[in-house]
């Protein structure tokens, strides 16, 4: 098992550093850089942009910058970002966790909802239940997350009582931890609904798909055969065999996330990754865009390597062998 | 008797036809792909045409009964806008004036599919009358004819930008399985290594790769170029895979014992085995397109104003303020969410109708 | 002899997509206490599904168009779901003809025995326990208790029958349907498992149906054979008899396949 992680890595650090070296071209191949905007103000003269660029590297020729970054890469140091004026270290990394928090509720909620969603739409296949719920997650899938943004915004404003967006209220600082988990709680609400609803459609089609194949299996018939009453036979027998392969999901679910919510993120101002990547672009800020790219590409690689992993594990065939 | 043999795709075609909410789909896409091309002749306005002083107008009532109680040709009444003591906006509808609905008149020039110059429209008011069957924008800009406007876009990015990820796909894939061993190890390095960028992450980068003095037509086709850059690698790394188990099929053999260039192996023995997936794959990555679009256009990255695309008409319904008093800003949403449940519907009843075991619900 | 089971007149048609074909026509069928009755027939002819009908598992699409069964004299197409549930692993029990798809792979084979136990018995843990493992040893398992902890995927396919064989006596059942118990086993396990199944029958007193293609195994377990061709029975008798003095054409084929 180790070995195979360890390979897995290997093989991905290239990918990586070559995705780093693809978004260091993107950004270089408009002209300008991050103080165009200094350049424009007649008060700043010439030769303080000139000690800035000095300073941030930005005179020298590409590949010297390119490689310099790569230098203080292995040093964990990411640059600066001149946007925010501050290590790009030190907002990637809060900015990330506030990333992680939206992601991880969403994901909770989605398969607290998914699961037993996809069990009632198995047990009751074809009758209405099903094709009703089949029916909405097919609409749900086919909803732009935006747009359903835009609806529940508009939703939650008319009935109240929820933030409309950001992170924290305005007296956050003054509140005691209690008070700024639960703060917290309530402005993520409305943008885990969103991203929820989208997950939920997908998960539970594959959730009845895998219980309605498991309850063809033999084995289902066998148990029945014993005696075993029809709840003790679908929630032992066969839900143990059709969560199995969803699990292998969970990760690949999360790597997802992580990414597809940035346009999420960035409607309702949550403070994440994503919203930052968006500043970052527009403001040209060079290594805060190539340390955020980095980011999602790691965490898409690690989701992904999560889940490898835990198919290998849930698997008692492929455990044992 | 003998019966004539149907080929797999006539069968195919058979069983789709069957699905009644399929067809109806393809129509409901075919009338909005027709507006998307007639826009200019269907809509009472160009895209720009704005007037302030039918800012935020709620949709007009068309009537048919005329003050004496007759039927008359259809028409409106002047809006007059006023505002409240809280500044918002009221219109009341002035039933002294009302401008009669024609049809095929004389309004705004625009060029027939982008060719024919032409200043006829399929319907309008005479000046100074104003209509706004769906209402109106901000600056007061008919949101009917932006739609149909901004059909064009949306619409079309998402077949021409599928149309190139599926030809390149198809061929990189192929030529990737077939030949194997080194070009096969780089082209799929390649395409871990673009699937490895979370996708709209990638999109704002290569956004913002592109000069800002393009203009509006050379930021469409970089959109596109975008979205088929994203799109070309997944599709690239399963035509691979059946590359790979095809090219061990008799026939391939036999046809490279008979001499048969590669590239001809390629797109007449492999390929078409793969165009039942890759159709299916095609359909069902439309929405995704048209999703991408539409999101780099409600940031305000994508089409820019004053050209209309639904993505950059719904950024006008980020305010919660003109949702809760103009709700008639958020139709856009409404149409890209129908486009995209109708690929989805077709693209399910597509992979029904062509390989039935490819459908992970089936039947005991 | 009291009458165990007595199937009459069963009908089952297979309900497909537009069309509703005869799979069973009229059978009638009886198991007596204390005997082994089989029912033979060339694969896929629909004996499987009579044992099904049996145990009223049969598929949605198998629909019963007419005919009664009954067991120890109550007509099981009258009794309730629970009460079927109350009968099936503790008066009938099945083994199946391919143990490995039988067992769920994510169980251990000594937690799927148990169940049968948990369910139709009193007994505490540690007695289920001891009765799995003196269930397995019955079923001539060298090893129980190493057997009983292992995966279904892990044992060979003699053992795997075993296992099932354990299970299926597990409760006392008065009726063993066997199922192709021995098709899919080395020939040279075959003949072992057959012994086993003579064994156990004597010792626990469990009356057979037996449903085979195999005449082989037909001459050794069987007292009374049911032939079964195209959905009818167009034969039956006492197993001597019907060997000494075959009377149809596909009974005389049968035969020549042994």
């Amino acid at each position: 098992m180790f070995k195979y992680i360890v390979k897995r890595i290997l093989i991905a650090i290239p990918l990586l550093l070559g995705m780093s070296l693809l978004t260091f071209v993107l950004m270089q191949v408009t002209p300008g850089n991050f103080f165009d905007t200094l350049k424009l103000d007649p008060q700043v003269s010439p030769e303080t942009i000139a000690h800035y660029e000095r300073l941030y590297n930005l005179d020298k020729p590409l590949f010297q910058q390119y490689f310099h970054w790569l230098k203080n890469l292995v040093h964990l140091d990411f640059g600066y970002s001149f946007h925010y004026n501050a290590p790009v270290s030190k907002i990637i990394s809060s900015r990330l966790f506030n990333t992680f928090i939206l992601s991880l509720s969403s994901m909770l909620v989605a398969w607290l909802v998914a699961i037993p969603l996809g069990i009632i739409m198995a047990v009751n296949r074809n009758r209405f239940i099903d094709k009703f719920l089949s029916f909405l997650s097919f609409v749900s899938l086919s909803v732009p997350g935006f747009f359903l943004a835009i609806l529940l915004l508009y939703f939650a404003s008319k009935v109240g009582g929820l933030p409309l967006g950001g992170m924290q209220s305005v007296n956050f600082d003054q509140m005691n931890f209690f008070e700024k988990a639960i703060d917290i709680a309530r402005h993520l609400v409305i943008p885990t609904i969103v991203i929820s609803i989208g997950s939920v459609a997908g998960l539970q089609r594959i959730m009845r798909g895998n219980l309605l194949e498991v309850l063809r299996k033999q084995y289902i018939l066998a148990a029945r055969a014993k005696g075993l009453p029809e709840n003790r036979v679908i929630y032992k027998h066969a839900l143990r065999n059709a969560i199995n392969p969803l699990i292998t999901i969970l990760g690949y679910h999360l790597s997802g996330l992580l990414s597809g919510a940035a346009l999420i993120e960035i409607i309702f101002s949550w403070p994440g990754l994503g919203t930052v990547m968006l500043t970052a672009v527009r403001a040209k800020d060079l290594y805060l865009v190539m340390a955020s790219m980095l980011m999602g590409g790691v965490l898409l690689f690690l989701g992904n390597l999560l889940a490898d992993i835990m198919l290998m594990w849930v698997d008692p065939r492929i455990r044992y062998d | 008797m003998i019966k004539k043999g149907l080929s797999p795709f006539q069968m195919a075609m058979a069983t789709f036809r069957k699905n009644r909410l399929a067809i109806a789909c393809v129509g409901i896409l075919a009338v909005l792909y027709g507006s998307a091309i007639f826009a200019g002749f269907l809509s009472p306005y160009s895209y720009d045409n704005e007037n302030r002083e039918f800012s935020y107008c709620p949709p007009m009532k068309v009537h048919v009964i005329d003050s004496d109680r007759k039927l008359t040709r259809p028409y409106v009444n002047q809006m007059n806008l006023s505002f409240d003591k809280f500044h918002k906006r009221i219109y009341t509808e002035d039933k002294t004036k009302s401008f009669p609905i024609h049809f095929f008149i004389k309004g705004d020039s625009y060029k027939v599919i982008g060719l024919v110059p032409s200043t006829r429209h399929f319907f309008g008011v005479k000046v100074p009358g104003r209509l706004h069957l769906w209402g109106a924008d901000s600056r007061g800009r008919d949101l009917l004819s932006r739609l149909l406007w901004g059909a064009r876009i949306s619409l079309s990015i998402g077949l021409i930008g599928v149309s190139i990820s599926f030809f390149f796909g198809l061929l990189i894939g192929g030529i990737s399985g077939y030949y194997g061993g080194k070009i096969d190890n780089l082209i799929m390095r390649m395409c871990e290594m673009i699937m490895m960028i979370p996708g709209f992450y990638l999109m704002l980068a290569l956004r913002a790769a592109v000069p800002t003095e393009f203009n509006s037509l050379q930021v469409y086709i970089a959109i596109i170029v975008i979205f088929s850059f994203i799109g070309w690698a997944s599709l690239a790394r399963v035509i691979r895979g059946m590359a790979i188990s095809l090219k061990q099929r008799e026939y391939v053999l036999a046809a490279k014992a008979l001499g048969v260039s590669d590239i001809k192996i390629i797109t007449t023995h492999i390929l078409p085995h793969t165009i039942s997936y890759s159709i299916v794959a095609v359909m069902l990555s439309i929405p995704g397109y048209i999703m991408g679009e539409s999101a780099l256009s409600f940031l305000g990255l994508g089409i820019q104003d004053p050209y209309a695309s639904w993505g950059n008409l719904l950024s006008e319904a980020m305010g919660i303020i003109q949702i809760k008093f103009s709700p008639w800003i958020l139709l856009p949403g409404f149409f890209i969410f129908l486009t995209i449940i109708c690929f989805n519907i077709i693209g399910d009843a597509l992979r029904d109708a062509l390989d039935p075991t490819l459908k992970s619900e089936g039947q005991s | 002899m009291s009458e165990l089971l007595r199937i009459e007149n069963l009908s089952i048609d297979i309900q497909g997509a537009d069309s509703r074909k005869s799979l069973i026509k009229g059978l009638n069928l009886s198991v007596d206490d204390l005997q082994t009755v089989a029912l033979v027939g060339g694969s896929g002819g629909g004996k499987t599904t009579v044992g099904l009908a049996i145990l009223q598992l049969l598929a949605p699409a198998m629909k019963i168009s007419e005919g009664n069964i009954f067991f120890s004299g109550k007509n099981l197409f009258e009794c309730s779901q629970k009460q079927m549930q109350e009968i099936r692993g503790n008066d009938i029990s099945m083994v199946f003809q391919e143990p490995l798809s039988a067992f769920n792979p994510v169980f251990r084979i000594g937690s799927q025995i148990a169940e049968v136990l948990q369910i139709h018995t009193d007994l505490n843990r540690k007695q289920i326990k001891n009765r799995v493992l003196e269930l397995l040893d019955l079923s001539e398992v060298s090893d129980p208790k190493r057997v009983a902890s292992y995966y279904p995927h892990q044992l060979s396919g003699g053992l795997r029958q075993r296992a099932m064989i354990a299970q299926a006596i597990a409760a006392n059942p008065k009726l063993v349907i066997a199922d192709e118990p021995t098709s899919n086993l080395d020939v040279t396990i075959q003949a072992r498992i057959l012994a086993l199944f003579k064994k156990i029958r004597k010792e626990l007193n469990i009356s057979m149906l037996l449903i085979t293609h195999d005449l082989g195994v037909v001459k050794f377990l069987a007292d009374r054979v049911f032939i079964l061709n195209e959905g009818r029975v167009i034969e039956s008798g006492a197993t001597n008899t019907i060997f000494e003095n075959p009377k149809e054409s596909f009974t005389k084929k049968l035969m020549e396949l042994i």
